[in-house]
């Protein structure tokens, strides 16, 4: 009882400027700040540019202004690093490394650092593809490490895996649904040993869960391709599932509305135990790679093709659609009214949130990526296969 | 005078000397060493990396030594634990011990995961050094190290005839995929004709047998009859109750592939099995390197050494990796190939492809023992039918 009291007080993002999971604070892929940037040129905008030891899928999170990035490198893409910079110079504060203890095999898109990490004021958990999962102090010191596929051994994708870990109070939620020994499990994030560890179908899914308080608990909300499904954060028990999903685009989950992108992206209004009303739905804003975005009474879907659809929240009426350059992995991010989605060639294409599509700037990294910007401390965090951008202006100046 | 350099450098290297690692640094590294399995330890490891780091440089040697006995778990506790030891000497801007570096890379005993940190580390403080050193360790056990010194060999390699040597010496030094093929290019641009899938140890001559039914996939992880014991003159109650019998099959693909839809037919929801004998002068350490789209299980004399359920989700060189200690004399190696009832076009491949190599990817003095006619013959490893098919994988 009192596990789940903790539970419910810790809920939610640590704090208002942090980014601390993959879209950011509960999957919502929005930033409550203002006075965000709209782009960076070669001579102006760029606050700073880190160089990386490897690739990586996964996105920059950040809190209480480090930044922390996970990579994958070496000829079996078998070397795990773990970096963290300070949000405003850039330096590097330290960076760690692991050797993969499971299997490395994957689609060349992908890599082994494909999950985002999840961070808190406690430090930063990274998962990797690999099954190897470690918690690091702000200051570098291990904290906790777990070989999951060690420890499993029957987990396998070969094509890869990408789902991210979500923080819900003193679980860390590492979801790992595999073609093997399919599974979502909640770790202790003072030791990493299991607090509870369900079992989940065989399928290979790369959705990042999401939470909410219902009914008195704390819901971990995992769709996946034959179910959306809820388990209770506190003892891991199966509390609902209805018959929708999707494996690849995340979902979305503000207080009872659930923008669900499957083969159709769909809006419902989700009640207690697994109610759900479908509000509409939309085969229009289907996206492949990248997730839908919930803005402001507006959705936003950036598709392969390389259209940004716009349509309104309450109906799904799409409202206008914009063609930039795609493809698109990396999914839309918001804030301050705008509108940000990076393309797979690492140009960011920034649009002005509203009813009318307006292209406020074009931005080129020059690096291939894949990743989700993360958006902290004013700045935007835009990761390439070879460095890490800082957009935002320089300190003090 | 060089040599005894290197020999002095070995002898007082991190390697041996119990009394050189403090009760601290023991204790720590004796603690990590007992992480295990579902996070036991972590607790006490947490404590202990604490320590261990606190000791700085001093604890670089102990700490790379004891990746020697370390489980995978714990190599990543050791791992981390150097990653900021040697973090904290850089920031205060002092010398990493270059010499016990030095030593630790040379000393081949040594675990070649914990030798290629130290040489990193080594070639962070010693650029000029780790240059010189780098390119005489074609034959090292660790493959990284390997790779990156036929990589600086490669790179010097003179045009025309007179690289034809150093080329050969390379193709025998080298493991991985990409160097095989670019030295293999190269000496065939000199009229050389290197043998890939003898090279790799391609086991390319089998008994088939099958298809036997697996509906849903269910045979995987339960005993068909050949796996009670190969009799090759058996007969077996196959898929939908047709008769199955073994018989030979040889591969004609550069990677050893055993395509089982020509072999066997096309079949879903199906298992499969192929069979070879290898013998060993010697008791040897091995290691058995599969391939598949397929799930797949591995036996060796009986014993079921490895599976993988998993189908269609891609395939490369070695993507299973199963080790095991083959006797003196004759080995049996069983394979079974399992189909699902995937309709999409790219999920209709069924076969396999397995070589046998040590535990740097290089060829075994081993042979195959053929079974036609009763007359046992002996054959080399990676025997191919026909010439080579331009398959790549």
């Amino acid at each position: 009882m009192r596990t789940l009291i903790l539970l419910i007080v810790f809920v939610g993002p640590a704090s208002a400027a942090d980014w601390p999971a993959f879209r950011g604070a509960n999957g919502a892929a929005v930033s409550p700040e203002d006075a965000l940037p709209v782009g960076f040129s070669e001579t102006s905008g760029l606050r700073w540019k880190a160089s990386l030891p490897g690739r990586g899928v996964s996105s920059p999170v950040v809190v209480g202004g480090r930044v922390y990035v996970t990579c994958s490198s070496g000829m079996h893409d078998d070397r795990l690093h773990v970096l963290c910079f300070d949000g405003g110079t850039g330096a590097k504060l330290w960076h760690r490394q692991l050797a993969a203890t499971g299997g490395t095999n994957a689609h060349p898109k992908t890599c082994m650092a494909a999950p985002t990490p999840a961070a808190d004021e406690s430090g930063v958990y990274a998962l990797f593809a690999t099954g190897d999962v470690a918690a690091f102090t702000p200051n570098g010191n291990l904290r906790w490490y777990r070989a999951l596929a060690q420890d499993y051994p029957a987990v396998t994708n070969q094509v890869g895996m990408a789902a991210s870990p979500v923080l819900v109070g003193n679980r860390l939620i590492v979801p790992l649904d595999n073609a093997g020994d399919s599974f979502l499990a909640a770790l202790d994030t003072a030791t990493g040993k299991n607090l509870w560890k369900v079992s989940r179908p065989r399928d290979i899914n790369w959705v990042t869960p999401v939470s909410r308080q219902a009914g008195g608990r704390v819901e971990i909300v995992l769709p996946g391709p034959k179910e959306v499904a809820a388990y209770d954060a506190a003892t891991g028990a199966k509390v609902w599932a209805i018959k929708a999903g999707g494996s690849i685009p995340s979902p979305t989950l503000a207080r009872d509305t659930l923008l669900l992108p499957a083969g159709e992206v769909v809006m419902s209004k989700l009640g207690e135990n697994g109610r759900a009303e479908e509000v509409w739905k939309s085969t229009k804003l289907r996206t492949g790679m990248s997730s839908p975005l919930l803005y402001d009474g507006r959705v936003y879907a950036a598709n392969p093709a390389g259209l940004v659809m716009c349509a309104d929240a309450k109906t799904g009426q799409v409202l206008w659609q914009e063609r930039v350059k795609g493809p698109f992995s990396g999914s839309p991010v918001a804030g301050d009214g705008k509108v940000y989605v990076i393309n797979e060639a690492g140009e960011m294409t920034t649009l002005k949130a509203g009813d009318e599509p307006e292209v406020l700037g074009v931005s080129k990294t020059g690096e291939e990526g894949l990743a989700t910007p993360a958006i902290s401390g004013g700045a935007l965090f835009l990761r390439g296969d070879k460095s890490l951008f800082c957009v935002g202006p320089r300190l003090g100046g | 005078m060089r040599r005894l350099f290197v020999a002095a450098l070995v002898l007082s290297g991190p390697t041996a000397r119990a009394s050189d690692t403090t009760p601290e640094v023991s204790a720590a590294i004796s603690t990590l060493l007992k992480v295990s399995a579902e996070g036991a330890g972590n607790e006490a490891a947490a404590t202990a990396w604490l320590k261990l780091v606190a000791a700085g440089p001093a604890a670089l040697a102990p700490t790379l030594a004891a990746f020697d006995t370390a489980t995978p778990t714990a190599a990543n506790w050791l791992r981390s634990a150097v990653d900021a030891v040697v973090e904290r000497e850089q920031q205060a801007r002092r010398p990493l011990p270059v010499d016990t570096l030095a030593a630790f890379v040379r000393d081949t005993q040594r675990h070649p995961a914990a030798r290629r940190i130290a040489f990193e580390l080594y070639a962070l403080e010693a650029k000029e050094g780790a240059a010189k050193l780098l390119p005489t360790l074609i034959h090292d056990p660790s493959s990284t190290i390997r790779h990156d010194a036929i990589a600086a060999r490669l790179k010097v390699v003179p045009e025309g005839p007179t690289s034809k040597a150093e080329l050969l010496t390379l193709f025998t030094a080298a493991r991985d995929k990409d160097q095989v093929e670019e030295v293999t290019k190269l000496l065939r641009e000199l009229g050389e004709k290197p043998d890939l899938t003898k090279h790799f140890g391609y086991v390319t001559e089998w008994l088939v047998a099958g298809p036997f039914d697996s509906p849903g996939g269910t045979a995987y992880g339960n005993p068909l009859p050949p796996e009670t014991g190969v009799d090759p003159s058996a007969g077996y109650v196959g898929k939908g109750g047709t008769k199955v019998a073994w018989k030979p099959a040889q591969s004609s693909a550069t990677y050893g592939t055993m395509d089982l839809n020509s072999e066997l037919g096309k079949h879903k929801d199906a298992a499969g099995y192929a069979f070879a004998v290898l013998a060993a002068d010697v008791a040897t350490p091995a290691e058995l390197r599969v391939a598949s789209q397929n799930s797949v299980e591995l036996f060796v004399n009986g014993q079921r050494l490895f599976g993988r359920d998993e189908y269609h989700h891609g395939t490369r060189m070695d993507q299973h990796v199963a080790r095991v200690t083959l006797r003196a004399g004759r080995n049996e190696v069983l394979v079974k190939v399992l189909q699902n009832d995937q309709k999409e076009s790219w999920a209709q491949a069924w076969g396999f492809a397995l070589r046998v190599c040590d535990a740097t990817g290089g060829r075994l003095p081993l042979t195959q023992v053929l079974v036609r006619g009763g007359t046992p013959t002996s054959v080399p490893l990676g025997n191919l039918k026909t010439e080579p098919n331009k398959e790549t994988k």
